[in-house]
């Protein structure tokens, strides 16, 4: 394992951040990558809703044209992303606020809201893609 | 005092603490993620809803009040939210401070520039209806 400790300005050891080489992996770090790529996929949700508008005020060829290519696998494949981004980063920005509160952050139940943070996106998606199909939204 | 001019340690401190601005971004983050929670759940049930229909019933959706109100709130508290959002990650990641500024300029002309268009939509859509010729 690497020294936590580098000769600095001074000449003495100082501390310096843990390296990600020696660290464990934990539930707690991956949850919080995730909200950093679930808002940063949803920067470019936000792309496309403001494309959608657009497209709407433009006219019917650019509206069908829009809806087209957000019908195909591919963009329906990133519509799905963007559900699981949404209900994710929803979830951790709810978890984001009770820690700015104080509370929440004892490893257990860090570890806890973490696992339900993902649990929840996976669902809450499958559930809302489920339904929409039903209902004849998504073909 | 380190011996290489005259300056003394006060004011080689000055200018380079706390702007005393750092809480706003803090502030924006935390006040639009609130108004987001209920924002994102009517973008789920909205875009369900507009996802069958085809370009005449879009705009008759859009053109409800409630809707178009909505649409405006989710735009405008997204692309605020947004902005704050990726500053922080440029800031993370972006050291050196020619690009850190570029990328930070263009995050911000990005969002403004997206959320002008996106809501000029929104009440053209609103007010007029049909298409801009």
């Amino acid at each position: 394992m690497a020294e936590a400790t580098s000769k600095g300005k001074g000449g003495g050891a100082r501390p310096v951040a843990p390296h990600m080489q020696v660290w464990r992996w934990h539930v707690t770090m991956a949850a919080s990558i995730l909200t950093r790529a679930t808002g940063i996929a949803l920067y470019g949700g936000a792309i496309i809703a403001a494309t959608w508008f657009t497209a709407l005020m433009v006219g019917p060829e650019a509206f069908g044209l829009i809806m087209a290519l957000l019908g195909t696998w591919g963009g329906k494949t990133v519509l799905f992303g963007l559900t699981v981004s949404v209900f994710y980063h929803l979830a951790a920005g709810l978890r984001h606020l009770v820690w700015d509160a104080g509370a929440g952050f004892q490893p257990r139940t860090a570890n806890m809201t973490a696992v339900a943070a993902m649990a929840f996106a996976l669902v809450a998606s499958v559930v809302v893609w489920a339904l929409a199909m039903q209902t004849g939204a998504v073909r | 005092m380190s011996g290489n001019d005259f300056r003394t340690p006060l004011s080689r401190a000055r200018g380079l603490g706390s702007a005393h601005h750092g809480v706003s971004g803090f502030l924006v983050e935390r006040t639009t993620s609130i108004a987001l929670v209920p924002l994102c759940l009517w973008a789920v049930y909205a875009a369900i809803k507009v996802a069958p229909l085809g370009y005449e019933s879009a705009v008759l959706m859009l053109r409800q009040p409630v809707n178009a109100i909505m649409s405006l709130l989710l735009i405008s508290v997204s692309f605020l939210h947004m902005r704050e959002g990726l500053k922080v990650v440029i800031e993370d990641y972006v050291h050196t401070p020619a690009t850190r500024i570029v990328a930070l300029l263009l995050n911000s002309a990005l969002c403004w520039g997206l959320w002008s268009v996106a809501a000029f939509s929104i009440l053209w859509v609103a007010f007029v209806g049909g298409p801009v010729h």
